[in-house]
């Protein structure tokens, strides 16, 4: 996705709740979030060390690039990126479908 | 006679692939005709207006304070919305509405813009939402095309006082 900081970079992080979640947050301002309407919550996999939604809040979903499905480099690194969350990161409450 | 058919099929299939790629281009890095709906630019773009949008300020960071801008809806990204940039990053901006008795004014977070309809009394813009990220911008209106009696460049924003200088 974009950064919403610097429009000119663009940043890989883990989808870690949608629209309607509600999630318990590391680092952020408020400790209990609901994600708007449009938007999502993302978070890079190293905990304290990511500048992700802790840092920026919840980000529009405008903002989104494209999913990464595969790393490809370096040669010793290929492997499919498995779209799995944490279990210590599940949202509190899921919006109802 | 079928051999003949069958290359002319593909000849058309190729030119159709050819001018798609091309118009997608133009689309996204060029700009294309906008018709803009709703109340919120009045009376700088009324309702069903036609307008030319340019993709390039995005593209090379050149858009300015005053600008009329596509932008993505913060809150639905399927649907864009049209509105004024009235502060960059930065920027000192009144978040109160202009009936309020306290005034309130706040800094646009970095990599964010402040938007604000025109019709300062009928436009959720970012009074509503808050300043919206920059890469949602889609695009610049730079020329209105239809209706004809007002063909031209935008005029300069109605509400010059919402524009604070530092």
């Amino acid at each position: 996705l974009r950064s919403p900081r610097n429009p000119e970079q663009k940043i890989i992080k883990r989808v870690i709740a949608l629209e309607g979640d509600i999630i318990k947050t590391i680092g952020y301002k408020k400790k209990y979030v609901k994600v708007p309407h449009g938007h999502i919550w993302v978070e890079g996999d190293h905990h304290g060390h990511s500048f992700d939604s802790n840092a920026f809040g919840p980000v529009s979903l405008g903002l989104l690039h494209a999913r990464a499905t595969h790393i490809l480099w370096p040669p010793h690194r290929w492997q499919k990126l498995q779209p799995a969350l944490p279990p210590e990161r599940k949202p509190l409450r899921r919006e109802q479908e | 006679m079928l051999r003949h058919a069958l290359g002319k099929t593909f000849r058309f299939l190729g030119y159709t692939v050819q001018y798609g790629c091309i118009a997608h281009c133009a689309f996204e890095y060029l700009g294309g005709i906008v018709v803009c709906s709703g109340p919120s630019m009045e009376p700088t773009i009324q309702n069903s207006d036609i307008v030319f949008s340019e993709n390039l300020s995005r593209h090379f960071y050149c858009i300015r304070k005053g600008d009329i801008v596509i932008v993505k809806s913060p809150n639905d990204p399927k649907s864009n919305i049209c509105k004024r940039v009235i502060g960059l990053e930065g920027d000192k901006v009144c978040t109160s509405n202009p009936s309020d008795f306290l005034k309130s004014h706040s800094y646009v977070p970095k990599g964010h813009v402040w938007l604000e309809g025109d019709n300062l009394r009928n436009s959720t813009d970012s009074r509503y939402y808050g300043p919206v990220p920059y890469g949602l911008i889609r695009g610049r209106i730079w020329l209105k095309i239809w209706p004809l009696n007002d063909f031209g460049f935008l005029r300069a924003s109605p509400n010059g006082h919402r524009f604070l200088d530092d």
